[in-house]
């Protein structure tokens, strides 16, 4: 890859056009959004609503099916990085079904949206579920396959290492916190959903803790996503022992896809500075244990 | 931002399935911008603002069925204004609009006449009991109304209206109605699209460019926030006037 940005699950990964534009846009790879094996509209609106530090969101993994995502991953691919597709199921089988039924050049299992019923960290949250899914994928495809892991639950690690003995070729830290806003005009939630997922700046410290703590704990390449928005929070990303980064909320800031080349220029010329390279910096803090 | 809460002051019916709804709170948006209208317990939805104070809705599916279902002293949750705007350019300028779709233009026309800027519009609607905001069309300018029925003015769709205008004086056009009439004005205005901005109509669901339901093929434009005001020449050779996407993000 020539850029260790890339763009995070759910972001702008519905269509072909926008992965591509992602890609163009200087993204050192791309992930689109999660796809299963029905077709799903998402959950009502209010689907994201903005609270202190970052959004709210609840999506509901909204999705073509995998049926009508081929052609999305090859426009995707004319931007010319890889097209890393996210997937969901319900059972070890439906992982298995999406997997094969999509030619990618690599897949990231969502075994952590937090707010979809009997999908993403319902089934992720469970170090056997982890490890048999990662098998039966990786059994099934001959690219790459990392595992989206939820940091909802008291140990982070077990279920990279779960990953890791299903025989996943690198973990992504983190997904979205389980949070919930409330309007006070109306007394109710403000997601249609009730409840979903925190991301942005207030999640970034909790993202550089998981990644850290599973750098620490793995053999295999972890990648971090959390609150990323400058340059400056992929170098701590890194330091903590992410060999790459993903981006996600911060798309939504005025530069917009401009925000991948801010990131990966902001950190070429601070490796410069520090005569650097990027290999080197990962995980440049652990040495401090 | 947090939804805002919005109580309905007054609700004033345009026509059998479109009203307007003027609420205790006013919003520094340019015309063309949009709010995201939370009906609480039905869903989120996108509509343009027709007034500072307003917005017009027209009664599609179940959430405008809840907003129809509402009285004044209710409230709304509202999120904006979003989006770009139309940007006013030139001295003469022709706003064309097809059915609730003059919701935005009328709110246009009006910072155009106070800007001192000559206004034509025309208005396209399928009988003259569909047509909204006749008199604050008037009162800025020429108004050239079209009907498919030919119960009012001239007998055919928006685009028939253009042929008594002489396109060569306007130095922008602005367009917001359903998209077949919005592309076909656009194909009839050949060498001009740099002059036409339209105001379009997609799945909206973030309302802050970052889920992609409303990315424009192929470029990948996002108009919930690069939009929903978009210029004709960005629009050419797109999905524009060929589908659109539904919420799942299936090609419809």
């Amino acid at each position: 890859m020539d850029s260790p940005v890339m763009l995070a699950a759910g972001i702008l990964g519905t269509t072909g056009a926008s992965l591509r534009r992602a890609a163009l846009s200087g993204a050192g790879a791309v992930v689109t959004k999660s796809v299963g094996v029905a077709e799903r509209e998402g959950h009502r609106g209010p689907v994201v609503v903005q609270v202190e530090g970052g959004l709210l969101n609840a999506m509901g993994l909204p999705n073509p099916s995998y049926r009508s995502f081929q052609e999305e991953i090859d426009i995707g691919r004319e931007g010319g990085v890889p097209v890393i597709a996210s997937i969901f199921g319900a059972t070890t089988s439906e992982f298995g079904e999406v997997a094969t039924g999509l030619d990618a050049d690599g897949f990231e299992l969502n075994l952590s949206c937090p707010h979809a019923e009997r999908f993403g960290a319902e089934v992720g949250c469970e170090a056997c579920n982890v490890e048999e899914i990662t098998r039966a994928v990786k059994r099934s495809v001959s690219v790459p396959v990392w595992v989206k892991l939820t940091p909802n639950v008291a140990e982070i690690t077990a279920l990279g290492l779960a990953a890791q003995r299903g025989g996943a070729d690198g973990v992504v830290a983190i997904n979205t916190l389980k949070a919930m806003a409330i309007d006070v005009e109306s007394c109710r939630p403000i997601l249609g959903n009730r409840f979903g997922g925190l991301s942005g700046p207030a999640i970034k410290a909790v993202a550089v803790k998981s990644v850290y703590d599973l750098a620490g704990a793995l053999d295999i390449p972890v990648i971090g996503v959390g609150g990323i928005s400058r340059w400056e929070d992929a170098a701590e990303m890194i330091m903590a022992g992410a060999c790459g980064v993903q981006v996600g909320t911060a798309l939504r800031k005025p530069e917009g896809y401009g925000i991948f080349r801010s990131i990966s220029e902001g950190l070429a010329i601070y490796l410069d500075r520090k005569g650097m390279t990027l290999e080197e910096l990962v995980g440049a803090a652990r040495r401090f244990s | 931002m947090r939804p805002k809460n919005a109580e309905i002051v007054e609700i004033v019916p345009e026509t059998p399935t479109v009203r307007t709804l003027r609420f205790d709170l006013a919003f520094d948006a340019v015309p063309g911008q949009y709010l995201m209208v939370w009906v609480r317990g039905v869903d989120e939805v996108p509509m343009s603002i027709s007034y500072k104070d307003g917005i017009t809705v027209q009664l599609v599916g179940e959430a405008t069925r809840a907003i129809f279902d509402l009285e004044v002293g209710d409230g709304l949750g509202l999120r904006g204004p979003l989006g770009n705007g139309f940007s006013l350019l030139g001295d003469s300028i022709l706003l064309v609009g097809g059915g609730v779709g003059a919701a935005p233009l009328a709110f246009l026309g009006e910072a155009a006449k106070e800007r001192g800027i000559e206004v034509t519009t025309i208005l396209g609607v399928r009988c003259c009991g569909d047509l909204i905001f006749r008199e604050r069309f008037r009162r800025i300018g020429e108004l050239v109304i079209t009907t498919d029925d030919g119960s009012l003015g001239i007998c055919g769709r928006a685009s028939a209206g253009l042929s008594c205008l002489n396109l060569q004086e306007f130095h922008q056009i602005y367009l917001c109605g359903p998209e077949p009439m919005m592309a076909d004005v656009i194909g009839r205005c050949r060498g001009m699209e740099t002059k036409i901005q339209a105001s379009i109509d997609r799945y909206f669901k973030c309302g802050m460019g970052i889920c992609g339901s409303c990315s424009i093929d192929p470029s990948g434009i996002r108009p919930c926030v690069e939009g929903p005001v978009i210029r004709a020449d960005e629009l050419v050779g797109t999905e524009f006037g060929r589908y659109k996407r539904g919420p799942s993000g299936r090609k419809k």
